[in-house]
């Protein structure tokens, strides 16, 4: 498994990662979620060997990054943020590359990426740099798998990418499981926490938590409401100039609001929201998601 | 929002070699509208944006933009229209001051002009004191919000926005969607292409395109109801599937 303790990372002024500790069990599907600039990146290339941090540590089955990366390079599968092949070698050379690199044949591992690899692979004669963004990603992840990684590192797979194209890459990830891979994932969008066992959510640095996709939503401290209307940017002012307004932000088509008040319910804002002339305005409880999770805990931290 | 065109598109093709990226586009933009433009990578978005922006031409089709024929008039078009760029960002080696400086001179806004109209939009973002910091010591939410207002210095008709969210944080995402409800409010039309499905639905009206063509054209609320979907996600996993 891996453990993170007390991790640190400083460039001058800017702490991009600060005192991060987490633990991620073997075989899980473990994803880091934050923005740009929360230090995903510096983070996973201290776990995989690549930066040497500050202070703190980082333990790959008993592991240390920092002395033993040789043998942590062999365990790990990295896909780094930015598209890493070689443009002007074919799909089908490439793949042979990192597969010789490693010590390894195609062959060998090609059931750990069949499943991906089939669908790149009647243009594996095409050069990587030709091939679009969808296809690059597949061709990537296929490189990262071939030497039978035991941790798969996946900084944003998804960014950039559209919505159809990030549910299959999901599915992918979904199924990679399966061979009892543990996978370290990170992403700006928050709605693929759900895709994951366990999510770190990450801001300025800090976990700001981790915990299950479930067990986050579910921390969420107080009722939050769904609201409707017409005229949503003027509810919005409406809303912020109330002294009850704890917080309103657009979500959707609704706007998510949380109230001060301890007493209030559905009833008493449709009410007060009539008296301020919003006679279209629906108002239902509603489930917090990650999202709402996430910018409740960065309230708590800005 | 109100019923003048200030985009108006007709049959637009646009074709490389044997392949065609945009295949029989028509749509009408209004002015202070906010359009949302959605599609998979690779459906040919970029392609048109870049056509309405000056930048390349029609193989064939009309496309007017601010009252003039891009084909024809694509610098006029220039100057009339705004563009913020997901990837370009601000030079990180000079101020926000600068910057904005900068830009106003590319477009021609004059020294008195420049002064007012850099003042007001450096009070809409709550930045007056902030004005001699260098870009490169700027949170990327704070680099965003103060591109879009760069991008309006010359008070651009329209406003292309292409991904301006992308990796920004839940509540900085917000905060730049407010400013571009703000914009339209003033009139401006906002064009803008995102990845997040919950920011289509803060547009008025969407057009979504799969393989060079626009299947779906109209508001979110209309969009789902005529998909009999619950979300613009599940319309946009629909169409693209």
């Amino acid at each position: 498994m891996i453990e993170v303790r007390n991790l640190k990372k400083q460039y001058g002024d800017l702490i991009a990662v600060n005192d991060v500790s987490f633990s991620v069990n073997e075989g899980e599907l473990f994803g880091v979620i934050g923005p740009d600039g929360a230090g995903k990146t510096t983070l996973f290339r201290m776990i995989n060997s690549l930066i040497i941090p500050d202070s703190g540590s980082v333990s790959l089955w008993g592991l240390n990054p920092v002395t033993d990366y040789k043998a942590i390079r062999e365990m790990i599968g990295y896909m780094p943020g930015r598209f890493s092949l070689y443009e002007d070698l074919s799909v089908e050379e490439n793949l042979e590359f990192f597969a010789t690199v490693f010590g390894t044949t195609i062959e060998e591992n090609y059931h750990l990426i069949k499943d991906i690899y089939a669908q790149i692979e009647p243009f594996k004669k095409r050069k990587a740099g030709q091939l679009s963004g969808g296809m690059k990603q597949k061709l990537a992840l296929s490189c990262a798998l071939i030497h039978k990684p035991r941790i798969l590192v996946l900084d944003e797979p998804t960014t950039g990418v559209d919505a159809v194209s990030r549910y299959e890459f999901w599915d992918m990830l979904i199924k990679l499981k399966q061979n009892n891979i543990t996978i370290l994932v990170s992403t700006p969008y928050m709605d693929e926490a759900s895709k994951c066992d366990r999510v770190a959510l990450m801001q300025n640095g800090h976990v700001l938590m981790v915990d299950t996709p479930w067990g986050i939503e579910n921390g969420f401290s107080t009722s939050l409401y769904g609201l409707k209307t017409i005229n949503k940017y003027k509810l919005i002012q409406f809303l912020r100039s109330s002294v009850s307004c704890k917080s309103v932000y657009p979500f959707g088509e609704y706007l998510h609001y949380c109230d001060k008040r301890e007493d209030v319910n559905e009833k008493i804002l449709i009410e007060e929201l009539k008296q301020a002339g919003f006679f279209d305005a629906i108002v239902d409880e509603v489930k917090p998601g990650i999202e709402d999770r996430f910018m409740e805990l960065m309230g708590n931290v800005i | 929002m109100n019923e003048e065109v200030v985009i108006k598109v007709s049959h637009l093709y646009k074709k490389f070699g044997h392949f065609t990226a945009n295949d029989d586009l028509n749509f009408e933009v209004f002015k202070g509208e906010i359009f949302g433009f959605l599609g998979a990578n690779g459906a040919g978005k970029t392609t048109a944006m870049r056509i309405l922006c000056g930048l390349s031409t029609p193989t064939s089709g009309e496309v007017n933009v601010a009252g003039l024929d891009v084909g024809t008039c694509a610098d006029a078009v220039k100057a009339k229209i705004g563009y913020m760029s997901q990837k370009f960002s601000l030079y990180e080696d000079l101020t926000i001051w600068e910057n904005m400086r900068l830009y106003a001179g590319i477009y021609g806004v004059n020294k008195n002009e420049f002064r007012m109209r850099g003042e007001e939009l450096l009070r809409e973002l709550n930045m007056c004191d902030e004005r001699n910091r260098l870009i490169s010591t700027l949170s990327l939410g704070w680099k965003q919000k103060l591109a879009f207002m760069v991008a309006m210095i010359h008070k651009p008709q329209i406003v292309f926005l292409d991904e301006p969210t992308s990796g920004v944080d839940p509540i900085t995402r917000r905060q730049f969607w407010e400013l571009i409800y703000e914009a339209a409010a003033n009139g401006v039309t906002i064009f803008v292409t995102t990845h997040y499905m919950d920011e289509a639905e803060y547009c008025d009206r969407v057009s979504i395109m799969v393989d060079g063509r626009i299947e779906a054209l109209d508001t979110p609320s209309q969009l789902k109801i005529d998909h009999n979907v619950s979300s613009m996600n599940d319309l946009f996993l629909k169409l693209i599937r």
